[in-house]
């Protein structure tokens, strides 16, 4: 282009001295800051209601800009930590990626965006729900379904079809392929937030890690720290840890207990045992009489075992695995899986002797004798009885017996069970959908046809059952005749059950977020040839002597004991598991564990005297 | 004869960047010059390595500070190629709108730039209150003005706000109004045309030796070298423009080439308002998972693009984990803006230093990576 020669051009520039200028007062910039767009990146608002403290947006931030910082006002509950993310934005590159994270949709960004000072050190906030100055700005960013960082959809795991299943006891899950178990491993963001509610404490988003790093003798080396009863947990563990996780949230949570699983199914048997077996201890002088073979007895004797103490395992029955081995169905947990978790407690030179019930076929004062201290892991076996009429005829079927004998006819060690081929259920929690699926499985082996009425007073949204239990269920056959509550046994002339008599009922929920179930007077009769009933179970303490049982501090029927499992008054005696507080086999677990650390600190300071 | 030390920079408005230039003078005719990088030297490179590859989103616009979407671009691009991800279609034309966009705010800021070295002070004022309002733009479609964290490995971070095309194509018809009253005001004026036509020349065999790419080279080789058409990127190859080319590199022509690309880059705009598909997806996730366990395959790459100072390239490397192996950055401004500073600068006069700078396209931390 040349240069402008007219000499007109100075005067062109003339017509700018009248145009709004470009630039913009000083005074206006502080006096009508403008509004800042609607997707703005500017300081942080949190809900403190909604945020977990998971601390993920600490996490992901690429500055370091976040600390978790510990709220005195908060309490500690499942899937909730009492902390809160502080920004400090001397760091912060109002990025996002915090908010794109965000586990609980609490974090966003407001349109706020100025903050002066000359202090360094006030640039360091904790935002709450209106932002940092506790002005209320308008929100500015926020996650959207594009943005998103979280994989909230759980991947499938391979499961037998429902056509057929209830024709045998095969296991129905069968497990992750290496692909599927490293893609659910990669949704994990190792909050932790699940391992404070899980019982034992397990290292979870450590053995997630070793699924997706493809390092799974560390996975059971983790695992191994808090549960030697991994395979069987991998499949029937209540999963707690699934309620608290965070993915939970927005979406659904890591597949934990599967995950589990996949370490324990999928390492190699000789660095699975190499793993496991280099806890064992040297033999020290000290030994240790362990009553019933379940969950809570094996974890004691294993960890016992790793500090050196002998063992001996009393069970009364043949198998050892408590009501794992003689209770959950095959079709949820196979024979081999407990077999294989067994075993390598076994190898650590643990003592079993089967066949043994305690209080008849040795007292118990012997082994008190035999042994430097006791620990009771009995479990619940005689079962609980509804207060209804004719309750104690006969022929009414409990859960216990049953279920052994079906779990001997599946694993080959004892002939069909006798059953009707009409069939009432009563029960609302898992073991009662234990009883009834079993049956439902029986039946069609035997008869070709299922004919099984589920009763319980809740509807299912109350169940005490796990609701895959019920789906399950459904899908296999079951009858559910819910929101009935049993008042009577029928019982004709002959002497001869014939069903049930059941009220009416409705639930709703009450204040205190539990169901609230009320019965009319309105009856119905439900008609079948044989009843089993499935309502719990309690302890059998024939084993202990009178004077015992008249010392001993009980609530109800469960065994007061220390934090550590030590019976009070008993200083040598340690009890856990079901008879100390139940429900599961983690906490079986757990209490073993615990009862092992402080049989040690027991007979450690007993020696020193 | 007595040597004098100045320095142009750090602290200078003539300097594009915390840089500096060591200029040993004669009476006002540079003897020797020595770049000193370093002033904002933040490792960049480095701390890729020990951030997530979703993570180093907020780190690398940074590497250049006025037109920071390129760096999210060729980052996405390696990650894209590493890992064989197919960028949905209506993403592709996104990026592209971000791009120009940004081709254009660089080119005005450093067309009206150019009024800082020569004194024309009132160029500087328009080119910056005109940026801003693609800055408005940027906002409204990313959340922040100048560091977009935009560009994202499988597409953009989230679609576009609703309504934004209509006000993208208002600015860019009032920029097309402005564009003449800026030549008027710069390309034919006579203080310009006095401080940079046949100053500051570029010649061919320089480009060669020292690998000048962008306004630079095409001024100077007469070729069509722009990495859009020789090695076309997003949807490039489904757009017209033209780039302008010559064979005649002085500090004028560079700056006329400014207004010339910057109405290619409206021209471009129009185009992917018009051909983009007007839904659909806008990203893919680039690995299962959160990201905090994103991955990308082991590998190693080397995507490039045209930044409005020439080719703009990383060398990535994966080795298969969360976070990248290597990645280093080849700033456009490498081969002029530190060996060409050193070798080529001495010669001239010292006024014309910033203007050296300005013309042949520095960004320092670019450099300074
Ligand atoms: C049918 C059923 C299904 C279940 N499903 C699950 C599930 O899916 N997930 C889950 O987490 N939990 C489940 N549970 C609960 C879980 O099995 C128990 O909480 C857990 O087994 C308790 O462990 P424990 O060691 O305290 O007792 P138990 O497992 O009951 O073990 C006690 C052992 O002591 C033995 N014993 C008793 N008295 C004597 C004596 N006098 N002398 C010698 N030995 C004796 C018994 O034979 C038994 O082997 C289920 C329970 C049942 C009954
Ligand atoms: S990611 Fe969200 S829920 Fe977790 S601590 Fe941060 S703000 Fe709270
Ligand atoms: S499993 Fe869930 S709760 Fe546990 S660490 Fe991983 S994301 Fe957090």
């Amino acid at each position: 282009m040349t240069v402008d020669k007219s000499v007109f051009s100075p005067i062109r520039a003339w017509k700018y001295l009248i145009e709004k200028p470009v630039t913009i007062p000083k005074k206006l910039v502080f006096d009508t800051p403008r509004e800042a767009s609607d997707n703005y990146r500017g300081f942080h608002i949190n809900d403190w209601t909604t945020c977990v403290g998971c601390g993920i947006c600490a996490e992901i931030c690429p500055t370091n800009a976040i600390n978790m910082i510990e709220i005195d006002s908060l309490e500690q509950s499942t899937g909730n930590k009492p902390e809160r993310p502080a920004i400090d934005y001397g760091r912060c590159s109002f990025c996002a990626l915090c908010v794109d994270i965000c586990t609980s949709d609490s974090l966003s960004m407001s349109k706020e965006y100025i903050h002066l000072s000359k202090d360094a050190d006030t640039f360091y906030f904790l935002p709450e729900s209106d932002g940092i100055h506790q002005i209320d700005f308008d929100k500015g960013y926020d996650r959207d379904e594009v943005s998103e960082l979280l994989d909230l959809e759980r991947y499938e795991i391979d499961e037998t079809p429902i056509e057929g299943r209830n024709e045998s006891f095969i296991e129905i899950i069968r497990g992750y392929s290496k692909e599927m178990a490293i893609a659910e491993a990669s949704r994990c963001v190792e909050c932790g937030v699940c391992t404070a509610t899980c019982p034992a404490n397990m290292n979870i988003p450590e053995y997630i890690r070793s699924v997706w790093t493809e390092n799974l003798e560390e996975g059971v080396d983790y695992l191994y720290k808090t549960n030697p009863l991994s395979n069987v947990c991998g499949r029937v563990c209540t999963h707690t840890c699934e309620t608290a996780c965070v993915i939970g949230n927005r979406g659904t949570p890591v597949a934990i207990r599967w995950l589990k699983r996949y370490i324990v199914d999928n390492t190699p048997k000789e660095d699975f045992e190499r793993v496991v077996l280099s806890n064992v201890s040297e033999k020290i002088n000290g030994k240790v009489g362990i009553i019933g073979g379940g969950p809570a007895g094996l974890s004691c004797a294993y960890y016992l075992r790793t500090m050196g103490y002998e063992v001996d395992i009393y069970e009364e029955r043949a198998l050892l695995g408590g009501a794992v081995r003689y209770g959950v169905p095959e079709y949820r947990l196979p024979e081999e899986s407990v077999k294989e978790d067994i075993e390598m407690i076994r190898k650590m030179c643990v003592n079993f002797i089967t066949n043994t019930k305690v209080g008849r076929d040795i007292s118990f004062e012997e082994i008190r004798n035999t042994h430097d201290a006791i620990f009771s892991g009995s479990g619940n076996w005689i079962p609980k009885k509804l207060k209804v009429i004719n309750v104690d005829h006969k022929d009414i079927r409990f859960a216990t017996k049953f279920l052994e004998e079906s779990r001997d006819y599946s694993r080959d060690m004892g002939r069909m069970p006798e059953f009707e081929d009409d069939i009432i259920v009563i029960g609302g929690g898992d073991v009662s959908f234990d009883v009834a699926r079993s049956l439902a499985r029986l039946q069609k082996i035997k008869n070709g046809k299922i004919n099984i009425k589920f009763i319980a007073r809740k509807p299912i949204e109350f169940l005490a059952a796990d609701q895959e239990e019920v789906v399950e269920g459904k899908e296999e056959g079951l009858e559910l005749r819910l929101n009935r509550s049993p008042v009577e046994i029928l019982v004709d002339e002959n002497n001869k059950v014939y069903g049930v008599k059941v009220a009416k009922c409705t639930s709703k929920l009450s204040e205190n977020g539990k169901a609230k179930t009320t019965c009319s007077e309105e009856t119905e009769e439900i008609y079948a040839k044989e009843v089993f009933m499935s309502v719990g179970s309690d302890p059998d303490f024939e084993y202990f002597s009178k004077e015992m049982m008249e010392n001993l501090e009980m609530d109800k029927n469960k065994i007061i004991v220390e934090e550590n499992g030590q019976v009070k008054g008993y200083p040598w005696l340690f009890a856990g598991g079901d008879i100390v507080r139940g429900p599961d086999i983690i906490t079986a677990v757990a209490d073993g564990h615990k009862a092992a650390i402080g049989i040690d600190e027991y007979l450690y300071n007993r020696e020193k005297i | 004869m007595k040597e004098v030390k100045l320095f142009l920079g750090p602290q200078h408005p003539g300097m594009h960047g915390n840089y500096s230039v060591h200029m040993y003078v004669d009476g006002d005719i540079i003897k020797k010059a020595y770049p000193l990088p370093g002033m904002l030297h933040r490792g960049f490179e480095k701390l890729m390595e020990r951030r997530l590859w979703m993570g180093n989103i907020a780190l690398i616009p940074r590497i250049c500070v006025v037109e920071p979407d390129i760096n999210e671009m060729v980052y996405a691009m390696g990650i894209e190629k590493l890992g064989n991800i197919e960028v949905p279609e209506r993403a592709h034309w996104i990026r592209m709108i971000i791009l120009e966009l940004a081709r254009i705010a660089i080119h005005l800021m450093s067309f009206g730039g150019i009024g800082g070295p020569t004194g024309l002070y009132t160029a500087s004022y328009w080119s910056i209150a005109d940026r801003d309002l693609i800055l408005d733009i940027f906002e409204k479609i990313t959340g922040a003005r100048v560091y977009h964290m935009y560009i994202v490995a499988g597409g953009v971070r989230k679609d576009l706000p609703e309504g934004i095309e209509e006000e993208i194509i208002g600015l860019l018809d009032y920029l097309e109004k402005r564009l003449p009253e800026y030549e008027e005001l710069i390309l034919k004026n006579p203080i310009i045309h006095a401080r940079l036509k046949d100053n500051i020349l570029l010649p061919e065999e320089v480009v060669w030796e020292l690998g000048v790419t962008g306004i630079g080279m095409r001024s100077a080789v007469d070729k069509e070298y722009d990495i859009r058409k020789v090695k076309p990127y997003a949807r490039y190859d489904q757009v017209e423009f033209d780039v302008p080319f010559g064979p005649y590199s002085d500090a004028y022509t560079r700056v006329s080439y400014k207004p010339i690309e910057i109405r290619q880059s409206i021209r471009i705009i129009r185009q992917s308002l018009e051909k983009m598909p007007k839904e659909g997806p806008v990203r893919v996730k680039i690995s299962t998972g959160s990201a905090l366990r994103w991955t990308v395959p082991a590998g190693m790459v080397y995507p490039v693009i045209e930044s409005a100072r020439g080719e703009y390239g990383y060398l990535m490397v994966s080795d298969g984990s969360e976070m990248p192996y290597r990645i280093a950055v080849r700033g456009a401004s490498y081969p002029q803006g530190l060996l060409g500073v050193e070798k080529y600068l001495p010669g001239h006069r010292i006024d014309d230093a910033s203007l050296w700078m300005d013309t042949m396209g520095v960004c320092a931390p670019e450099i300074d990576r």
